[in-house]
């Protein structure tokens, strides 16, 4: 008897797996075309990055102070002094910074530094480049030495092209020059 | 006070928001707080350098570490080197 109930309980599930499989690919498909609707959704918005972008200036504009503002605004990129007295960085969105001499220009180390946010479904995406360059401001200014000890360094040169941050040099020395004779 | 989080293609996001001198507000605050440092962020409250024109951030390790008056605190991405 046992045996009988046991030889139709395995032909019940034998029976039940191809209609199980079905079930699972169907379930499979569905998640998948729900995924790429999700997908061309946010594709189809091209405003989205923008509208980031737009609240992201907003939150550095409130963070930062007016000159740094409108360094970004004008320049594209922010100065902060460094703890040791002479140093600076210089901080683009979504490239590594720049540490140099403030006196001479001479270009130090770049430090390749991300915020990568790892949480849930927004993993693989990154911040708008404000809120990037708000993220290094604020690990900058907050705790210059753990940034640094965080960042891989390398020798000037391997992701920001040396002449373009001599040129940056050149243009925020001109800029601050413009701005301290429109000041007085 | 505030508490934002940046978040990718998104901008800052408000997650909680209260009085920290509200017994309730403050729970919920401590709550959020530590929930988003177990989920791997780090938290800054930007503030005026004293003595001088500058503005700087505060890095916070703990609810308690937040500064009095404070209106907002920013939390982002840990960094990581690139």
């Amino acid at each position: 008897m046992l045996l009988t109930v046991l030889a139709l309980t395995l032909v019940a599930i034998a029976l039940s797996l191809p209609m199980l499989s079905r079930q699972l690919t169907a379930a499979r498909a569905r998640r998948l075309s729900w995924a790429s609707r999700r997908e061309r959704r946010s594709l189809a918005d091209p405003g989205r990055e923008r509208r980031a972008e737009q609240r992201a200036r907003e939150l550095l504009r409130s963070c930062v102070n007016g000159e740094e503002w409108a360094m970004y605004r004008d320049l594209g990129f922010i100065r902060v002094l460094g703890a040791t007295p002479g140093y600076a960085y210089l901080i683009y969105p979504h490239k590594p910074i720049v540490a140099y001499v403030r006196e001479t220009g001479r270009l130090l180390n770049e430090y390749c530094v991300e915020f990568p946010d790892l949480s849930g479904a927004i993993a693989g995406s990154r911040l708008p480049d404000s809120d990037d360059v708000l993220a290094k401001w604020m690990a900058l200014t907050g705790d210059e030495r753990r940034l640094i000890r965080t960042a891989n360094m390398h020798l000037p040169g391997r992701q920001v092209d040396p002449g373009r941050v001599r040129r940056d040099l050149w243009r925020l020395a001109q800029w601050e020059r413009e701005r301290s004779s429109t000041c007085s | 006070m505030k508490f934002l989080r940046m978040k990718p293609g998104h901008g800052e996001v408000l997650l909680a928001e209260g009085d920290p001198e509200v017994r309730e507000d403050e729970e919920r605050l401590v709550e959020e707080f530590r929930r988003q440092l177990d989920e791997g962020m780090w938290a800054a409250v930007p503030t005026h350098a004293p003595g001088s024109g500058r503005r700087q951030a505060v890095m916070i390790h703990e609810y308690a570490e937040i500064p009095a008056g404070s209106d907002r605190v920013i939390f982002f991405p840990r960094a990581s080197g690139g």
